[in-house]
């Protein structure tokens, strides 16, 4: 029993620095792997749509067709799943919060056209896979042809 | 004696962080009933689980209060194991409830600030909030949200926590211990702070049985039921569990019960921490819930034991998904404990239920 049980300490806390920070001057300190808002990699991209299926607040829209990746940094919650579940690893987490707006509005990365290099690269790959299917279809014919002959 | 009135309270209310509506029927100075009135903040949440499947939902838990959102994530994930019997490897095990704990700390520094607000106190709260703030900081660290963590998956957690930060934490809550124990000799000791609370609203171990109480409402009447004795998860690895109890049964009693129970987690966090196996903290399930099968769990939130129950329909979504808060267990209490008290300590009496209105509606 006794009153002023709290003297000492509020006496204390009038010599020490104050608890609080002058924001936005100063900025608090962000540990590691804070939630702040999610970044893709569009380079590393292959628009799966993994993450839109598994997002709890449909914030993430992938069109393949278009090839954007969008998302709605007001409908994200920061959970993290789409992180966790990107086969690509294209998705991150940034540990700055998304800064305020005046208007709500969705962010769209396109990903970007490919070049003449990255296209002939393809077509190549392409006429290889043709060249591969055509090879192994002639050699089933063949094996066909023998195993008729055989009979 | 004067002719009855009635006097609304609520559901805005400077004592109230949630909105809960009373109609107290007063004679003179003196509550003679009060009828309590809830719904204002119903979301439906429980209805999402036929469009969230069994993983996202877990977002929806931990969003149906702010306080007490790691319990929930906790509650339902436990009971979405049961349901598929899913084996979470123990230091999966053992770093929930270490969170667990910690969130039950903040909650009670939490309520132990809007308390000394309640009655006036108005540098007491400053420095409980400003305590709170320490363990809100350690959730920053561990799990990269200061109070919606997203720490839980089913199957296990979604982040480790490894040994050098676990040597932070602890030596973090040692750090506050001293000065924690300051803010509980205020509580406990002052004459200012006994004059508001000793004898106010007081409730005997049979009424608190009738009723049905639970939390340190509860064993503030000497209830000796806490959902941790039951010893699920990492609780049954402890050396020994036994529920703060207290035989007073008044506003003062609720104080003691919670502000022990701080330093009952802290020790609980040391425990733990000294105990961490190394087996894996577990990954997410790939199972989904049978049809018809179903599961149920309890677990002690900082407020009280939560009632969880799920039902599976074979597919990823679950048929139904119940919660049973302690607020809306502790709301009969709380009623019966108005009744003949001065209309000056209705605030405290409404604050010492810690009342948690928007986990009671969901």
């Amino acid at each position: 029993m006794g009153s002023f049980k709290l003297g000492k300490m509020t006496l204390r806390s009038l010599f020490k620095k104050p608890e609080t920070i002058m924001y936005p001057a100063q900025t608090r300190y962000q540990p590691e792997g804070l939630k702040g808002h999610i970044l893709n990699d569009i380079d590393t991209c292959i628009l799966c749509g993994i993450c839109e299926k598994r997002c709890p607040t449909g914030a993430i829209k992938v069109a393949k067709k278009d090839g954007t990746w969008q998302i709605d940094r007001f409908r994200c919650v920061q959970c993290g799943t789409c992180v966790r579940e990107c086969p690509k690893d294209s998705l991150s987490m940034n540990p700055n919060y998304p800064a305020p707006a005046p208007k709500k509005s969705v962010e769209v990365v396109q990903k970007p056209e490919p070049s003449a290099e990255e296209i002939a690269a393809a077509q190549a790959k392409e006429a290889e896979k043709a060249e591969r299917i055509k090879a192994a279809l002639a050699a089933k014919a063949a094996r066909e042809a023998a195993a008729s002959e055989a009979q | 004696m004067g002719k009855a009135t009635v006097i609304p309270f609520g559901p805005q209310h400077p004592v109230l962080p949630e909105p809960l509506h009373l109609d107290l029927v007063v004679e003179d100075e003196r509550v003679i009933e009060a009828i309590p009135q809830i719904g204002f903040i119903h979301r439906g949440l429980e209805k999402l689980v036929e469009t969230r499947d069994i993983h996202q939902f877990i977002y929806v838990a931990e969003r149906i209060c702010g306080i007490c959102s790691f319990g929930h994530s906790l509650g339902y994930a436990e009971t979405i194991e049961d349901l598929m019997g899913v084996e979470v490897p123990k230091r999966a095990q053992f770093i929930r409830v270490i969170l667990h704990e910690l969130s039950r700390m903040h909650s009670h520094l939490l309520w132990m600030g809007l308390a000394a607000d309640a009655f006036g106190f108005e540098s007491l709260f400053m420095h409980c909030w400003r305590l709170r703030e320490r363990v809100l900081d350690i959730f920053e660290a561990t799990t990269g949200g200061r109070v919606i963590l997203s720490a839980v998956c089913i199957g296990g957690v979604n982040r480790d926590i490894d040994d050098v930060m676990m040597k932070a934490i602890v030596d973090k809550i040692e750090s506050i211990e001293s000065e924690y124990k300051e803010i509980t000799d205020t509580f406990l000791k002052d004459s200012s702070v006994k004059s508001r609370l000793v004898g106010v609203g007081h409730i005997t171990q049979q009424e608190a049985e009738a009723l049905c109480m639970v939390g340190p409402f509860g064993r503030a009447s000497n209830v000796a039921y806490d959902a941790r004795m039951l010893g699920r998860g990492a609780y049954g690895d402890l050396e020994g569990f036994e529920p703060i109890l207290s035989d007073e049964g008044d506003c003062y009693a609720r104080c003691k019960v919670r502000a022990l129970e701080v330093n009952q987690s802290i020790a609980i966090i040391k425990e733990l921490a000294a105990k961490m196996p190394h087996d894996g903290i577990g990954e997410k399930s790939k199972l989904t819930p049978a049809a018809g099968a179903q599961a149920s769990s309890v677990l002690e939130q900082p407020r009280g034991e939560c009632y969880y129950y799920a039902r599976g329909n074979g597919s990823k979504n679950l048929d139904r998904m119940r919660m049973r808060t302690p607020t809306s267990q502790n709301l009969a209490g709380m009623v019966k404990a108005l009744e003949g008290c001065d209309l000056a300590d209705v605030p405290m009496i409404i604050l010492t239920i810690d009342p948690c209105i928007s986990c009671s509606e969901r």
